[in-house]
């Protein structure tokens, strides 16, 4: 069975029409990238899969683990192993990292954590990242360089340990040393926690490290073409003219 | 009041009169009242004639309208002195099971529990504070309940009780309370001593409290330092709905004090207080307030900055749910040179509760190089919800800065989303919203109120 099947969704914000008979379906322990123009609705995606109330499905289904999730809140599609990981990662004053994975974690577990046992599993864990431990005081995302934002989602990512993960441009915005950690960081889930992923990105050159097994183009709300990661390496000397006129 | 206002908690002096609630102290006020709260408590006979003074006082003066809506605040309904025997007639069964459930979720002891209810006066005396004791005493820091002061220390009361910080005269309920005061605290700290563990009511919660007319008196000599704590997170029970405690503190050159409260009455009690702080050359003063329960609370904390280079803080959270309308802020006076003050004021509405920031900021016509900065932030969980700034500024003298920032929003649904996307309930990701939102204060609480803070908040989200 597979793990995500998206079909004929067509999705509205606002009365605008953004996605328009989409199908994309992904097996277990894959690695799907997709890629596209500005505009052309791959976040409005990677919402409507999590469940963003904002994005209205009008037509088609999206299933996880072959049953429909259209019908459950944000939470509870996290809570079955579905992570977003944001091209835009939201600032919350006030919460530290550290209190807000360890809520998380709560809530994926239905019980309490000890704040103890928690702190020292996530120090060993940002270690293991390398990212400076004084990260999990701070308040979330707030005062974050770009970056920082987009390695606290990946430690969200391996925190939570979702089955499932779209990552929305997780490469925007990393310098060269924080795209290799960040794509090791992710490898690491692939392999070990056999996570199965959709990589959204404008660049070929996360896909070196992380060798997706497909590739998809997406043209104004709809896959226009899909292919091996070839079709990664074509997009990045040939630009998207080319697929647009087929 | 009426019925609409005080859900989920009845006022228990409007149930009906087979309720199980067999009540004796009279309602209403009048001299005999006043002459006999003072003759049980044995007074001298200079403090009898203060409480006749103030009640005069009372009688005269109207009740304020330029706040909240008094006009079902009834005087002759309220019980304003509750005999130490009737106590025994009130039973834990007649408290309210959502008072209840909430003691249980804060994971409260028994004993504390009638007393937090308002079931009993006293509270068995913990070791912790004899101890504490001894420590207090060989430094001569006085710490003994209200009534105790007056005739163990009647120099010191006499010279400070409502004479130049807060005089009857100052407003109707500061007059009320003086007619009717029984309580409260007085902490005495001798010139350059500074007490290092905080004086906590609740480490002498031994001693007769009643809450309701609850009076402060905190000196503070040159060069010494005290924080004083007073409440508790957890929901107090009353059996009376009107409560007007007096704070006052004298903050000498170079000393230091701080006075942290949070406060949490039952939802259908009018929470109308006066405190006040006159702090002298570079003397310190600082305000840490949360404002939780109460169904009509008025409370602007005052400092007077007389001297030369004094400083006042003043922070402060307010929540207002269902029903519960919060005219909250701070008063501050910079009265000479190089004085500053900062305000910073949070409040949170939920349910249709409304939430009201009044402030008065005055820098005198003398008080060059006064400097002050205003910030009043305001949450909103909810279209049925609102709030209000009303902030006064005024500048006598241009040699002086004054900023002032105020900010109103609607808890931000992105950043919801983004929480929930984690797998938090949206309960819990407004609660987590909320406790950021007011962390900045939090955590200048004592370690176990911040936590215990948390936990409320977290309820109140749940509707508990
Ligand atoms: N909240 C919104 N309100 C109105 N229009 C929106 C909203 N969100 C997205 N859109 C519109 O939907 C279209 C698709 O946007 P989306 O963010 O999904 O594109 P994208 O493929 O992720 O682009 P990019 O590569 O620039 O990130 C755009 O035209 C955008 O303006
Ligand atoms: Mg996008």
């Amino acid at each position: 069975m597979s793990l995500l099947e998206i079909k004929n969704l067509h999705v509205e914000i606002e009365g605008k029409k953004i996605i328009k008979g989409l199908d994309l379906t992904i097996n277990p322990y894959e690695v799907h990238a997709l890629m596209g123009p500005n505009g052309s609705g791959k976040s409005t995606l990677s919402y409507t899969i999590m469940g963003h109330p904002k994005y209205k499905v009008t037509d088609g289904d999206i299933l996880y683990n072959g049953e429909s999730i259209l019908n459950l809140g944000v939470d509870e599609r996290a809570r079955k192993g579905i992570f977003l990981g944001f091209q835009y990662p939201m600032e919350v004053s006030g919460v530290s990292v550290e209190n807000f994975l360890r809520t998380a974690v709560e809530a994926k577990e239905k019980k309490d954590v000890p704040i103890l046992a928690f702190h020292k599993a996530l120090n060993k864990r940002v270690e293991a990242m390398s990212i400076p431990q004084s990260f999990l005081d701070r308040y979330l995302n707030e005062g974050f360089s770009g970056g920082e934002k987009k390695r606290n989602e990946i430690l969200q990512m391996a925190v939570l340990l979702p089955k499932f993960a779209v990552l929305d441009e997780i490469d925007s915005g990393l310098d060269i040393d924080a795209l290799r950690l960040v794509s090791e960081g992710i490898n690491k889930l692939i392999k070990e926690d056999r996570l199965s992923l959709l990589l959204i990105t404008h660049y070929q050159r996360i896909l070196d490290y992380i060798k997706p097994q497909f590739v998809h183009i997406m043209v104004d709300g709809k896959v226009v073409k899909s292919g091996g990661y070839e079709l990664a390496q074509q997009l990045d000397k040939m630009g998207y003219e080319w697929v647009k006129e087929e | 009041m009426s019925a609409s206002t005080i859900d989920p908690l009845d006022n228990v002096l409007e149930q009906p009169v087979d309720s199980k609630y067999v009540f004796r102290s009279k309602k209403g006020l009048n001299e005999d009242i006043i002459r006999e709260i003072s003759a049980r408590k044995q007074e001298p006979s200079w403090m009898l004639e203060k409480r006749l003074a103030s009640y005069d006082i009372f009688r005269k003066k109207p009740v304020p309208t330029w706040g909240p809506d008094l006009s079902a605040l009834n005087f002759d309904e309220i019980i304003f002195y509750i005999r130490p025997e009737d106590y025994k007639a009130m039973k834990w069964e007649d408290v309210p099971d959502a008072i209840k459930k909430t003691y249980d979720a804060l994971g409260i002891p028994e004993a504390e529990k009638k007393y937090l209810a308002g079931l009993v006066a006293q509270y068995e005396s913990e070791a912790v504070y004899t101890n504490l004791k001894k420590a207090w005493d060989s430094k001569g820091v006085l710490f003994t309940d209200m009534d105790s002061a007056v005739k163990e220390h009647p120099d010191l009361v006499k010279e400070y009780f409502m004479t130049k910080c807060v005089p009857a005269a100052d407003n109707k309920f500061a007059a009320l309370h003086g007619a009717v005061w029984s309580g409260g605290s007085f902490v005495y700290v001798p010139k350059g001593v500074k007490v290092d563990i905080p004086l906590q009511t609740y480490f002498r919660m031994n001693t007769k409290s009643s809450g309701q007319f609850e009076h402060t008196l905190i000196i503070v000599e040159p060069g010494a330092e005290v924080h004083y704590i007073e409440g508790c997170t957890a929901p107090r029970y009353s059996v009376s709905s009107l409560h007007s405690a007096v704070v006052e503190i004298f903050v000498k050159d170079n000393a230091r004090a701080r006075y942290t409260t949070i406060q949490n009455w039952s939802t259908d009690v009018y929470n109308l207080n006066t405190k006040r702080a006159i702090v002298y050359e570079n003397g310190i003063m600082e305000w840490v307030g949360g404002s939780m329960g109460s169904g009509v609370t008025m409370l602007y904390p005052a400092s007077i900055l007389r001297g030369k280079g004094a400083r006042a803080e003043h922070l402060n959270i307010a929540f207002a749910g269902k029903g519960q309308y919060k005219d909250t802020g701070a008063k501050v006076i910079l009265a000479a040179p190089d004085t500053s003050a900062s305000i910073i004021s949070k409040s949170i509405s939920k349910d249709g509760g409304k939430s009201v920031y009044r402030g008065l900021v005055r820098i005198g016509s003398n008080a060059t190089g006064a400097k002050a900065h205003v910030e009043c932030q305001s949450l909103m969980l909810d279209d049925k919800s609102s709030v209000d700034t009303i902030p006064i500024i005024e500048q006598l003298t241009p040699q002086s800065s004054v900023g002032h920032e105020a900010t109103v929003g609607k808890i931000d649904e992105e950043q919801l989303f983004y929480l929930m996307s984690r797998g938090i309930s949206r309960d819990d990701a407004v609660a987590l919203v909320v406790r950021g939102f007011i962390e900045p204060i939090a955590k200048e609480l004592p370690m176990g109120y911040a936590v215990e803070l948390n936990r409320l908040i977290q309820l109140e989200m749940k509707g508990a």
